[in-house]
């Protein structure tokens, strides 16, 4: 099943590439959706079932639908201005995140993942019910302080988008 | 190299091409799209530690970075339209309210 890996993550990150380099925020933001859509199956490979479908539903279904709203909305054109890569400023960005991938890289490669492992091994995960109950009873019980602060949050943030787009007369 | 650490590779592919993007580009939504993809690449790593681990608490704080990502992009989505409506552009070389 390795290859599978390699497909995801190839198209992940090859869309990835097109996001931050296309002159047109539609197509950006449609490279995008690919994006989080090959994320979503690199996921399932990784049996975070429950966190693949979040990251459909809400990653590529909602945010990636208001982005969209907001191109149209504001009715963007594709840059207009050829921008030249070879200017000093854009240069020293790329050359300072290819350090950065390449001190990231450098780091999971040299090293393994050490400290406590955790409890839930396939075989607890199996006693527990599997993974549907598993995940959930860790939600409802253990983190169930940040589940409700999350919905205080969301609500926040809707009062503040309605306060910041409302037409002010 | 195990699929785990391919996995923690690809998630700092991501992330740094997120940081390309945000560092580089003049359309305040292309910015946007960019910190996305730099939170989505931090969900990859907290998956693939969710998997070596064998320890599901990663997999919840993924849940809870998407909600928050979700309501950023919600606000900082309503700040660039309330600034495009009284600057007229959203190219940030334009957007130097705070400058001087």
């Amino acid at each position: 099943m390795d290859w599978l890996v390699y497909i995801f993550s190839g198209i992940a990150i090859a869309s990835a590439l097109m996001v931050i380099t296309r002159k047109n925020p539609i197509v950006s933001a449609l490279y995008l959706a690919l994006t989080l859509f090959a994320v979503a199956g690199l996921f399932v490979i990784f049996e975070a079932y429950f966190i693949a479908a979040v990251q459909v539903l809400v990653y590529a279904g909602a945010v990636m639908v208001l982005f969209i709203f907001v191109i149209m909305l504001l009715n963007l054109e594709p840059e207009k201005y050829r921008i030249s890569v070879f200017r000093a400023p854009r240069v020293i960005s790329v050359i300072a995140a290819i350090t950065l991938f390449g001190s990231f890289a450098a780091v999971f490669f040299y090293n393994r993942v050490t400290g406590t492992v955790g409890l839930e091994t396939p075989d607890a995960v199996a006693q527990a019910g599997g993974y549907l109950p598993a995940i959930s009873t860790k939600l409802f019980t253990h983190y169930l302080l940040p589940f409700e602060v999350t919905s205080v949050l969301l609500l926040v943030a809707m009062v503040g988008v309605v306060v910041l787009a409302k037409r002010v007369v | 190299m195990d699929l785990d650490t391919t996995l923690l590779i690809v998630s700092a592919a991501i992330f740094s091409l997120g940081v390309a993007g945000v560092l580089t580009r003049r359309n305040a939504l292309i910015i946007f799209m960019s910190i996305e993809l730099m939170l989505n690449a931090v969900n990859i790593a907290f998956v693939s530690f969710s998997h070596q681990l064998h320890s599901l608490d990663g997999q919840l704080f993924v849940f809870f970075v998407m909600t928050v990502a979700a309501a950023e992009a919600a606000v900082g989505l309503a700040i660039i339209v309330a600034i495009f409506k009284i600057k007229k552009t959203v190219d940030v070389y334009e957007l130097r309210l705070l400058q001087g």
